[in-house]
């Protein structure tokens, strides 16, 4: 038996003194059998997140690139329609974010320190503060809908002078960037229900948790957006608002 | 620096309020520049600061920072390829005035 291969120790079935944590628990083995340890199945669950992310920066890139086109061709029109977004809201959601991703980074640290309250806690503040966000979000769109600033047939050509058309172009990409933001929000609202009841029945532990680590990517990723969002959108015409 | 089983790379908490306080000084200091009309150079101050704000994200909150290098060749590899698009693209637009 002693010349058994090194790989069948990390199979499934648990009969090594590693494995007996994952015995007594009931859970699964932690590592699955087609990785030689669980540094590198940890590693092959990062890399498959930001593999996802990267996907996600030429997503979210194609808009960025759309507007710098839009904003190079008519900066005048830009500056004009930016300084009809309420940077005071979108600053106020800014900070929003930034709080929910520190919340974030503290249930994670809480999962790798078995601080089970803190963590669940965390996570809980971690979905409320993306909710905040998506309620002030809401109440922006709807006082864009009432000044007709929806690109569309009832849009408001006649708030922008000669720039109508041109200012047009920059409310599509704004809805169309902070659409796409709030969808990944709301599918940020889901994966934190997910945590908050994989960690709640006790799924994450010190040596496990991978699934809260990777939530945790997309998370701050989608965090990492709306900060270059904000100054691009909204503070590109806060000095000619305040003027 | 990649996490070992049973023993997580536990970061101290100085180091996530560190990062939290650098974010929100950032996001006041940036609607502050934003106030002036500061010509041309409203959008590079706006870039940098948003980029050092993107960094700290990603290096801490992120544990980029304490990643695998294969992690960092990812991270590293997906911004590049953004800035190929952006340079590319404007390199054309910017220029056909040029003709």
């Amino acid at each position: 038996m002693s010349t058994e291969p090194i790989l069948a120790t990390h199979a499934a079935a648990p009969h090594g003194a590693s494995h007996a944590h994952a015995t007594v628990s009931g859970l699964p083995a932690p590592t699955a059998h087609h990785f030689v340890d669980l540094v590198q199945q940890e590693e092959a669950e990062k890399l498959g997140m930001w593999t996802f992310l990267i996907t996600e920066v030429m997503f979210f890139g194609a808009l960025f690139t759309a507007y710098t086109v839009y904003r190079n061709m008519y900066p005048e029109a830009f500056l004009l329609a930016s300084s009809k977004l309420n940077w005071r809201l979108g600053g106020v959601n800014t900070l929003v974010l930034i709080v929910s991703s520190l919340t974030m980074a503290m249930s994670i640290r809480c999962a790798q320190t078995s601080k089970r309250g803190l963590m669940l806690m965390n996570i809980v503040l971690t979905g409320l503060f993306g909710a905040t966000f998506l309620v002030i979000k809401y109440f922006e769109y709807s006082e864009k809908w009432h000044h007709h600033l929806m690109p569309g047939p009832t849009f408001n050509y006649a708030e922008f002078g000669q720039w109508g058309p041109q200012a047009r172009i920059f409310f599509s990409l704004y809805f169309a960037m902070t659409g796409l933001h709030a969808f990944h929000m709301i599918v940020g609202l889901g994966l934190m229900t997910w945590v908050f009841i994989k960690a709640r029945s006790g799924h994450f532990t010190p040596r496990r948790y991978a699934g809260m680590e990777i939530s945790g990517l997309y998370w701050h990723f989608v965090d990492l957006v709306w900060i270059f969002l904000f100054p691009m959108l909204y503070l590109l015409g806060a000095h000619h608002h305040l003027a | 620096m990649s996490t070992h089983p049973g023993q997580p790379h536990v970061l101290p908490l100085h180091i996530y309020w560190g990062v939290f306080f650098a974010l929100v000084v950032g996001t006041i200091g940036t609607v502050w520049v934003a106030t002036f009309d500061l010509g041309p150079w409203n959008t590079p101050i706006a870039l940098t600061i948003a980029v050092t704000k993107g960094l700290l994200v990603i290096l801490f909150f992120m544990h980029v920072k304490y990643s695998t290098k294969l992690t960092w060749l990812f991270v590293a590899a997906g911004f590049v390829w953004f800035l190929i698009m952006v340079c590319i693209t404007m390199a054309d637009f910017v220029s056909r005035s040029w003709l």
